[in-house]
């Protein structure tokens, strides 16, 4: 049962507040949405911490990894109205050559995806090491907004200076963009680091992220999405919510239960264990945000995992 | 000019503030030097009550010296001693890292502060 567990968790979210518990299979959002009687809710797919270029015994198969989620997506019945990948796209490089053909590379695996639409933001994998240069050139801004059938989308970049601090620009220019809307307008935000303190001790932590969360409570509807912790987490301050997402390359320890944050041992019998992707379906009062955590393990070379189970 | 910054972190009285001259003579003074991607030493062991004095240097580029649980954050930068002065209140084990991105293997760069009774 403990290996089903990650492709059936399931969390339903209510007015971006009460969460409830079901279960899934991958691509059960969208049997939900075939069957769901709702004529406009959307789904979207939440893909992180993929690390393009990196090597080392926390993932033998690295090379393989992104491609397995590319096709898993893929393979869901339908497809997501867009992808959003809240970085770490690359594995950090100190050669600059290096690191542009490592987002080229990894460019040219996600066209493959069959989702049009695609999201990025950077990591500190991507950025840190020169302030997000190579990232804009491939890839685009680094913090940016966007509206998608009734939800205000905002990309928090807190990577880009290397000491994990947002800035107080980038805090002002989201105060301007959230400013015109209502106070009960559904927002979903992405970024890299959590916002708030998981744990400092582990650099899980933005410098300044309580100011991000300080203004982005004066909203009543607002969801974080964000990665760099490599599982699944859930977390919640004051009426912001606050959700993990899986990494693509090796999962991390749960926070501060070990004396330090190194990667979870790979296991030969499990290769994909701990890893995998999100969709997240928005119901059509905008307000119901269900959660679909879906495992890569027991992905052969192209389909995703059997569907079996109940939900 | 050089300075200390006197820090007051729960139950430690640890503390970090201007001219160190009047006090390094009466406290330890602890070289700890930062390079990609380790500290060393990594494990740096206080005696409780006893207070001390922290050089911090790097040998190659910026680091930052961050004890979250004392409220330490320092930049140790090329060419600068960082100095950091803590004065142990209570035992334990508080773990140190460096916060700023440094390279592959930056998330390793890390290491604890012991502070015996």
């Amino acid at each position: 049962m403990n290996d089903l567990k990650g492709r059936r968790d399931f969390i339903k979210l209510l007015g971006f507040g009460g969460v409830v518990f079901a279960s899934g299979l991958p691509g059960c959002a969208n049997v939900l949405r075939k069957s769901g009687r709702q004529e406009d809710d959307f789904f979207f797919v939440q893909l992180s911490d993929t690390h393009w270029g990196f090597k080392g015994p926390p993932n033998p198969e690295a090379a393989n990894t992104l491609r397995q989620a590319v096709q898993a997506v893929n393979a869901l019945p339908r497809q997501p109205d867009f992808i959003v990948f809240t970085g770490d796209l690359t594995h950090t490089t100190d050669d600059e050559a290096e690191r542009n053909k490592r987002m080229r590379e990894f460019k040219a695996i996600v066209a493959d995806l069959k989702t049009p639409v695609r999201r990025y933001m950077p990591g500190e994998h991507d950025a840190s090491l020169d302030q997000g240069k190579a990232f804009q050139e491939h890839f685009g801004a680094t913090h940016y907004s966007f509206d998608h059938r009734g939800i205000h989308f905002a990309v928090i970049d807190n990577v880009s200076d290397p000491q994990a601090a947002i800035g107080d620009a980038q805090i002002d220019w989201l105060l301007s963009d959230l400013k015109p809307l209502p106070p009960d307008a559904p927002i979903v935000v992405f970024t890299h680091r959590p916002l708030f303190d998981l744990a400092p001790q582990w650099d899980w932590a933005t410098k300044d992220g309580s100011k991000a969360i300080d203004l982005l409570q004066h909203w009543k509807n607002v969801t974080v999405f964000y990665g760099h912790i490599h599982q699944e987490h859930h977390f919640r301050t004051g009426a912001i919510a606050h959700h993990a997402a899986q990494s693509l390359i090796f999962p991390l320890p749960a926070p501060l239960s070990q004396p330090k944050r190194a990667p979870v041992p790979w296991d030969p019998a499990h290769p994909r264990r701990g890893l995998g992707y999100r969709e997240i379906s928005v119901g059509e009062s905008r307000l119901v945000l269900t959660l679909k955590e879906d495992s890569l393990e027991g992905t052969g070379a192209v389909k995703p995992a059997a569907a079996s189970g109940t939900y | 000019m050089r300075r200390l910054y006197w820090i007051l972190a729960g139950s430690f009285a640890a503390v970090l503030a201007a001219a160190s001259s009047d006090v390094a003579a009466q406290e330890k003074i602890i070289q700890v030097t930062a390079e990609k991607f380790k500290f060393t030493p990594a494990v740096i062991e206080l005696k409780l009550g006893e207070p001390v004095v922290l050089e911090l240097t790097t040998l190659d580029r910026k680091h930052g010296f961050q004890v979250s649980d004392l409220n330490i954050d320092e930049s140790i930068e090329p060419g600068k001693v960082t100095r950091v002065r803590i004065s142990p209140a209570k035992a334990g084990t508080f773990l140190f890292h460096c916060d700023v991105f440094c390279g592959s293997g930056h998330e390793e760069m890390a290491g604890e502060i012991v502070v015996k009774p």
